[in-house]
């Protein structure tokens, strides 16, 4: 039986990816993510089980790496932060373009620009509205525990694989810093088999495979682009996830993820204690959201407070969710501020149960 | 107390003024680490700058590193660039005011990994900037992590067992590719961890700001330096090491100087 | 139970390490943790905080405000998070470098003479476990074997040869801890 172990998030990540079976981390160092990469080069993963680990020398040239493997048909990952991940939009869109599987993990820092390296939620709309160019969707997780960061790591594997799409744990710098106890599963084996949509060599007995994202002829490129559409749409229907907390007998409701979310159930302790029936809806998955689940809390709900460490940028999404059947604000600090529990149940009253 | 010896009082006397810090520094306190190279550097690029009274016609551009914040302590005006961009947005600023002296301050990382391409061709275009290179064998503000310019067998935090040529290459001698380069006119390297030293690279630096009034290329000079946090090592220690291991690796003197 | 911990002092006092044995002792016994430290350039030659959860629960907010028990080990700390103590709360702080010592009535204060001991007992690097022990002596939270073995997980293979000098500065710090004020 595997023990519990004290770990922070980022050496929680690197920890599973080795466990997962990764064949393949390239990355370039950004605080507050650079952990990762220093834990997988002190762990020694080739001697473990053969994956290979190389510090790329940009976050252009990792992403592009992790395009090769991808197309390769190996399990390729990659992490960084805010800006790190600004630079990769282009080759997340030729990996999306190209439908091929890879881990994405952005640890959240404040920007924007150079901006700050304390924790934010600030690439939202980055991750679940495109990022880069053309009409494509990263499956977006967001871990809410440092149990979380180690297992959304094979969780993002099989979403990746099973839809050929790229996938996203987006999280912060708080989560990335902070050491909890974790369980890992056990070590996984690297895969021998590649999938037959794998450039590995044409045989006599197949075809030649292209990984490609270009079509030069419109119509076949919207041909391909409404093929994408029912693969986003069939995601939609089989991959939201949530958690519910408190929302039985909840009479006003906070939606948040990640750090937040934590912060959250503290403030909701404390509006409980005051008499104040909230509940928390925790979006485990921001891309697909759960615009349904939401949209059912409507109905028994009388206000939403959507609190994100950004301007407001998940609570157009719960807006959207809603359709004005009730009220909805925004609470949120930015710039790296995390916000108090206290903050957050004042905020509460003043723009929900008072406003 | 020897007799002749002067008290403290007349020390402060403005007659007995020996040395002042030049204006062209603000009283910001550097936030370097104790003995880091990069502080000596900024003085050196203040005081050229002072000497040449060029104070109101030159733009620096510094990109992220540790010395991204080189901006609160030299009165010059800067523009700060995202890693690896700067000798990028440094030719957009010459091209427009071409009139203006303009240089680059990148570390090793910045300069010779993520901006490599940036840097090859602002020297192959021979922009008419200065570029200063602060080579200190590794990533120091992100914590000490390998750079392209880490010795072989050197450890940092990427490569806790030390740079092992199979796995990431030989290190890159950036200065000597750009030696190569057309549109370079001038080449130097140096480094700062001896008073010597230090003289010698002032008067590199400086020659490359004069040059570039001529408009015959890119003004390139390296700088080996140390990162005492980097390296975990006492400044002292850092100097000896960087004599001892850095300086066989990465020679010092003029690569490519103008013909006469 | 729940206790909530704020552990500030510089960098390379040991902080955060000291944090993380507690941690420990706390999954040895069970329960759920949470650390959390101040991180950043800042964190540079200056000061060093981790804020620790020791809980019987599932623990929701791992960034704190207030704190139950507030360690501090230096006057910046002190200037910072003297006032972060609940009412009825627990401040320990070493004597060394303080300026202006603690001035709350509503909360209990000990005092520690942590940096002072480790120089006697020749070894500044257990300075953290004297205090580790003075704070187990106010809180009685752990059975001392839960701590060692803690002390164990937390630290690398190539250090357990220094287990037992910081099994005893552990000791030496139940002993020299003293009471300066108290509520109740
Ligand atoms: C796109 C992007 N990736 C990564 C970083 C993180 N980062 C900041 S500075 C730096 C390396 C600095 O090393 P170097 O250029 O050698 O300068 P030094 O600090 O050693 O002087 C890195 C990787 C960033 N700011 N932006
Ligand atoms: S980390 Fe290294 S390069 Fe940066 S200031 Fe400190 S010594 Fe200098
Ligand atoms: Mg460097």
């Amino acid at each position: 039986m595997e023990e519990f172990v004290l770990m922070k998030g980022n050496e929680a990540i690197a920890e599973a990816a080795i466990r997962a079976g990764t064949d393949g981390y390239f990355g370039y160092p950004i605080t507050p993510q650079s952990e990762v990469i220093e834990y997988l080069a002190a762990a020694k993963p080739h001697e473990r089980t053969g994956m290979v680990l190389l510090q790329a020398e940009s976050e252009v040239a990792a992403i592009n790496m992790l395009y090769g493997g991808a197309g390769a048909g190996k399990k390729v990952m990659t992490s960084s932060s805010s800006p790190g991940i600004s630079l990769m939009q282009e080759g997340i869109s030729y990996i999306a373009g190209s439908e091929l599987p890879c881990l994405l993990v952005n640890v959240v820092r404040g920007g924007p620009g150079l901006g700050t390296i304390q924790p934010s939620q600030s690439d939202y709309f980055q991750s679940t509205k495109g990022g880069g160019h053309g009409d494509y969707n990263l499956i977006v997780l967001a871990p809410a525990s440092v149990q979380e960061m180690a297992d959304f790591v094979s969780l993002g594997y099989d979403l990746a694989f099973k839809y050929r799409n790229p996938v996203m744990i987006q999280t912060d710098g708080a989560l990335g810093q902070m050491m909890e106890k974790v369980k890992f599963k056990p070590q996984q084996p690297r895969s021998k088999k590649s999938p037959d949509w794998a450039t590995t060599g044409k045989t006599p007995d197949r075809e030649r495979i292209i990984i490609t994202s270009l079509d030069l002829d419109p119509s076949r490129q919207e041909r391909f682009n409404e093929k994408l559409q029912v693969k986003y749409r069939t995601i939609k229907e089989n991959e939201v996830r949530y958690e519910k907390i408190q929302c039985d007998d909840a009479e006003y409701l906070f939606v948040a993820y990640g750090t937040s979310s934590r912060i959250c159930q503290k403030s909701m302790q404390m509006a409980r204690e005051e008499g104040i029936k909230v509940g928390l809806f925790r979006p485990i998955t921001l891309w697909p959201f759960p615009y349904n689940e939401i949209r059912e809390m409507a109905g028994q709900v009388e206000g939403m407070l959507s609190v994100e460490m950004s301007a407001g940028q998940m609570v157009e999404d719960v807006r959207l969710a809603v359709e004005a059947t009730v009220k909805v604000d925004h609470y949120g600090r930015m710039g790296g501020i995390i916000p108090s529990s206290e903050e957050i149940v004042e905020a509460l009253k003043q723009k929900i149960i008072g406003g | 107390m020897a007799e002749n010896a002067i008290t403290t009082k007349e020390l402060i006397k403005k007659e007995n003024l020996v040395y002042q810090k030049t204006k062209l520094l603000t009283d910001d306190v550097m936030h370097y680490c104790p003995g880091c190279g990069h502080g000596t550097t900024h003085r050196l690029i203040a005081e050229i700058i002072e000497e040449m009274g060029i104070q109101s016609e030159i733009i620096g551009v510094a990109p992220v590193g540790c010395s991204v914040l080189m901006y609160n302590y030299m009165n010059i005006d800067m523009q700060e660039a995202a890693h690896g961009r700067a000798p990028a947005v440094a030719t957009g600023i010459k091209r427009l005011l071409p009139e203006k002296y303009v240089f680059t301050y990148q570390g090793d990382g910045d300069l010779a990994a993520i901006g490599t391409a940036e840097t090859i061709h602002a020297c192959n275009r021979g922009e008419n900037i200065t570029i200063i290179f602060i080579n200190n064998g590794i990533y120091g503000m992100t914590g000490g992590q390998m750079a392209p310019t880490t010795l072989v067998g050197m450890k940092s935090s990427t490569t806790p067992y030390g740079r092992e040529v199979s796995q990431m290459g030989n290190p890159i001698k950036m200065t000597d590719l750009v030696a190569n380069l057309p549109g370079t006119y001038f080449v130097s390297r140096q480094s700062v961890h001896t008073p010597g030293n230090v003289r010698k690279t002032k008067k590199a630096i400086r020659k490359a700001f004069e040059y570039q009034a001529l408009n015959k290329g890119t003004c390139f000079v390296e700088v080996v330096s140390n990162c005492p946090s980097g390296w975990k090592m006492t400044p002292l220690e850092s100097n000896k090491w960087l004599a001892e291991n850095m300086l066989p690796f990465y020679p010092l003197g003029d690569m490519k100087v103008p013909e006469q | 139970m729940t206790e909530e911990i704020i552990i500030a002092g510089f960098g390379g006092q040991g902080v955060l390490s000291m944090g993380k044995i507690l941690c420990y002792s706390g999954v040895m016994e069970g329960q759920e943790v949470s650390w959390m430290p101040a991180y950043g350039p800042e964190m540079r030659g200056g000061t060093a905080n981790v804020t620790v959860i020791l809980s019987d629960n599932k623990i929701s907010s791992p960034i704190l405000d207030t704190f139950d028990t507030a360690i501090i080990l230096n006057q910046q700390s002190m200037d910072k998070f003297e006032s972060a103590v609940k009412p009825g709360g627990l401040l320990i702080y070493d004597g060394n470098g303080i300026t202006r010592h603690p001035e709350r009535e509503d909360i209990n204060i000990y005092r520690i003479d942590a940096a002072e001991e480790a120089t006697k007992m020749g070894s500044t690097k257990t300075f953290n476990m004297i205090v580790l022990g003075g704070y187990l002596k106010v809180k009685k939270l752990y059975k001392l074997e839960s701590v060692i073995k803690g002390l164990k997980k937390s630290l690398p293979e190539r250090y357990h040869h220094m287990i037992p000098v910081n099994e005893k500065a552990i000791h030496r710090g139940l002993e020299i801890i003293k009471e300066v004020a108290t509520v109740n």
